[in-house]
């Protein structure tokens, strides 16, 4: 009979939630009770909603545990472990009975993600042991040509996940196609996008997927070099970069004459950013890669065809070379079949903010926005209405409740004027303030302006103080038309995507959730009851006890009252600051 | 010479100017302008190139940090699960703001683009340590475990 099996996953998200305790607390009962079962770590499953997660294999099957904190450990062990019995109360996922949570797997294929949760991602073996490194197996061993590995990649209709959406043969075509005795492959692990966080769980839980869609990528490009270019912010991932990369040239997957294929000569490193949004954009990524401020330049020429060190140059995204090896072993046709006309097989999706099961997802393209939120994540936490959810980060723009039922394919989102980005879905509810939701991600792209630009540089900065004004009560009716018309020429005069695509969450919002400007800046409201300035703070003298709780708290000394009779807010001296309304026991604060 | 030497282990490359800054922030803590000057002369590039890098990505600092330097999450999933309020309270409660420390040099407060930890929204870093689901009350909880 085989050995039981826990294994403990142990990415950035399950270890910012204990499960690194949940790990030693393990491993100290296992010594302690000398119990006989095998130890093992993985990485994220995708269900952040449920860190720390243990899985469990036993003789029947999969078991996987959710919120397994510290103080949960000897429960499941002793009743599961020792006693056979599995706690069924606590256990989210398993193909042998339903639990609560079994659709958030429902809709879901994994190609991408084939490996997350699921392997020891420090181990060669253990990927070796899933198909991995077949591919490149499976090219050296048929000696497929270089063409034809591209034409497999044309024939998938793989494009580029980082957001561009460019079809990555054509790409990779391009390069191949530039002549030089010098080419390099980089990866585009500069997942600069807040609320995106699937690159990192890539890196974090399958670092040889990766490693091997790059050697492919080299091997079909002709490319010597291969930099993974990563943020600084990702110190987990570019760790087990590094012992992927050194197990990899221990086992000759990198190196000379890579798998005996005569001349194919090539090697990674990883190179770490140093906080630059702009730097996920290519030409300044390549500068930041050669030491140099992260500032873009003017193309052509293309990084195809003069790129780092002023060689050819082919950039791809984490998530796409994850999913190379897969298309070269099963098949483009095996990919293609997912997926609508225009965009194939699958994307994965971060889902962060108002929603019940935040976590990572990857779904077959095609399917519409409603079922990712509601199905797959679970609607909206405490009974709260969906509002609007924003896609591609602060590039992107916000889809409205009624636009729900888009489809995710690259076209159909694009239509929305949001775009795919790179897959994260801020979900909002209605007490999210569209108006400081297009603040915040001006006040973002404007620090990120890297300055070269005027119309990026100033242009944004001037949107941000149009912004500010109107939620700080202070909006002019002629504000909108202004926002409108700088948008139109920072898009039009930006030399590079950050410039070009920043005023899409303005742009968005005001296609969709206008009134939400005018109760600004006309009637002065704020309907979300986000914006303070704009907020009235109230004591309803039928509700209120005279406790003088908030009269205690207020840190202006703006409520009166006598104790045992109702209290009144001086409306002069209140700054809106909220916490009499946060601290009063009875309900007897009204905003408006 | 520490700074050298790091130089030294990139070859004096100028092209890995951003690695040896990470290396030498990680030994001093900061990059004040004299240490810019030595990186510069180790690497033969200008002065000026080692300042416009070090201004530009914002990881690289000129002002040292706290000994527990805090670092709060305003990427977008934290911002709309309530992380501005939660760095108001670690403002109220340490007296500083965002960029400085306090007085004893223990704390201080900067805010980070995303560490990816968004399914635990709202997250606050205090060093190497990640927290997550931090709500406005649970901020003293969390300067206490560094009291002392």
């Amino acid at each position: 009979m085989a050995k039981t099996k826990v294994i403990v996953g142990l990415g950035s998200c399950g270890i910012a939630a204990g499960a690194r305790k949940t790990y030693e607390k393990i491993k100290q009962l296992q010594e302690v009770e000398n119990l006989d079962f095998e130890l093992k770590k993985t990485s994220c499953i995708g269900m952040c909603f449920r860190e720390p997660l243990v899985e469990i294999i036993d003789e029947h099957g999969s078991y996987i545990y959710g919120n397994v904190d510290e103080g949960r450990v000897v429960e499941v062990i002793e009743r599961h472990v020792i006693n056979h019995e599995p706690v069924k109360e606590l256990v989210v996922k398993t193909d042998l009975f339903q639990t609560e949570d079994n659709h958030f797997f429902e809709d879901q294929v994994k190609i991408a993600l084939r490996h997350c949760g699921y392997i020891d991602p420090e181990s060669i073996d253990e990927y070796e042991a899933h198909e991995g490194y077949e591919s490149i197996k499976k090219i050296a061993d048929n000696e497929i040509k270089p063409e034809d590995v591209i034409g497999m990649i044309l024939e998938s209709g793989l494009r580029g996940r980082g957001g561009g959406g460019f079809p990555t043969g054509m790409k990779w075509k391009f390069a191949r196609n530039s002549i030089s005795s010098e080419k390099y492959i980089i990866c585009n692990a500069d997942e600069g996008d807040p609320g995106a966080f699937m690159d990192r769980s890539l890196l974090e839980g399958d670092p040889h997927a990766v490693l091997e869609g790059m050697i492919i990528g080299a091997y079909a490009i002709g490319a010597t070099g291969g930099v993974i270019y990563c943020r600084a912010e990702y110190p987990l991932a570019i760790k087990r970069l590094n012992i992927a990369i050194e197990q990899a040239r221990d086992k000759g997957y990198l190196g000379d004459h890579i798998l005996g294929i005569e001349g194919f000569c090539f090697d990674i490193y990883v190179k770490e950013g140093a906080g630059a949004f702009v730097c996920g954009e290519e030409t300044a990524l390549i500068a930041s890669v050669e030491g140099e401020r992260g500032m873009p330049r003017k193309r052509p020429p293309f990084p195809a065809v003069s790129g780092l060190w002023k060689k050819p140059t082919n950039i791809n995204n984490v998530e796409t070379f994850a999913n190379i090896p897969w298309i070269v072993f099963h098949g483009p046709g095996a990919y293609a079949k997912y997926g609508t006309a225009k965009s194939k097989g699958t994307k994965v999706f971060a889902l962060a903010g108002k929603i019940n099961n935040s976590g990572l997802v990857e779904v077959p393209m095609g399917i519409t926005i409603h079922d990712i939120i509601f199905k797959l994540g679970g609607g909206i936490p405490d009974g709260k209405r969906f509002k609007a959810v924003q896609l591609g980060g602060p590039s992107g723009g916000c889809i409205p409740e009624y636009l729900a039922n888009t489809i995710v394919d690259y076209d159909s989102v694009n239509a929305t004027g949001a775009i795919m980005g790179s897959g994260g879905m801020v979900v909002m509810d209605e007490s999210t303030c569209m108006v400081d939701v297009a603040k915040f991600f001006l006040n973002f792209t404007q620090e990120e302006s890297c300055g070269k630009c005027t119309f990026c540089r100033i242009g944004t900065k001037r949107m941000l103080e149009i912004l500010t004004r109107i939620t700080e009560g202070e909006g002019e009716e002629e504000d909108i038309e202004k926002l409108e018309e700088l948008a139109y020429q920072i898009k039009d005069n930006s030399l590079c995507g950050l410039g070009q695509t920043a005023p899409n969450p303005v742009l968005t919002t005001l296609k969709y959730f206008r009134d939400e400007y005018t109760a600004h800046i006309i009637e002065k409201k704020c309907p979300a009851k986000v914006c303070k300035n704009l907020l009235t703070y109230e004591i309803i003298a039928d509700k209120c006890t005279g406790c003088t709780v908030c009269a205690k708290k207020c840190p202006v000394n703006a409520i009166s009252g006598e104790r045992k009779l109702p209290h009144l807010i001086d409306q002069e001296a209140c700054t809106h600051c909220g916490d009499c309304y946060s601290r009063c026991k009875f309900d007897a604060i009204t905003v408006s | 010479m520490q700074i050298m030497e790091i130089c030294k282990s990139f070859n004096n490359q100028p092209g890995d100017l951003i690695n040896v800054l990470h290396k030498v922030q990680g030994v001093f803590g900061y990059l004040p302008a004299e240490v810019q000057e030595i990186v510069a002369n180790g690497l033969g590039v200008s002065v000026a190139k080692v300042y416009g890098v070090v201004t530009f990505y914002s990881f690289f600092t000129m002002i040292p940090k706290g000994i527990h330097p805090i670092s709060i999450c305003t990427g977008t999933a934290c911002y709309v699960r309530g992380a501005e309020k939660v760095l108001e309270e670690f403002k109220k409660e340490l007296g500083i703001g965002v960029g400085e420390s306090t007085p004893d040099g223990k704390f201080s407060i900067t805010c980070l683009r995303c560490v990816g930890a968004c399914g635990l929204a709202p997250v606050v870093m205090v060093g190497e340590k990640t927290y997550g689901r931090v709500s406005p009350e649970g901020v003293l909880d969390i300067l206490k475990e560094y009291e002392g």
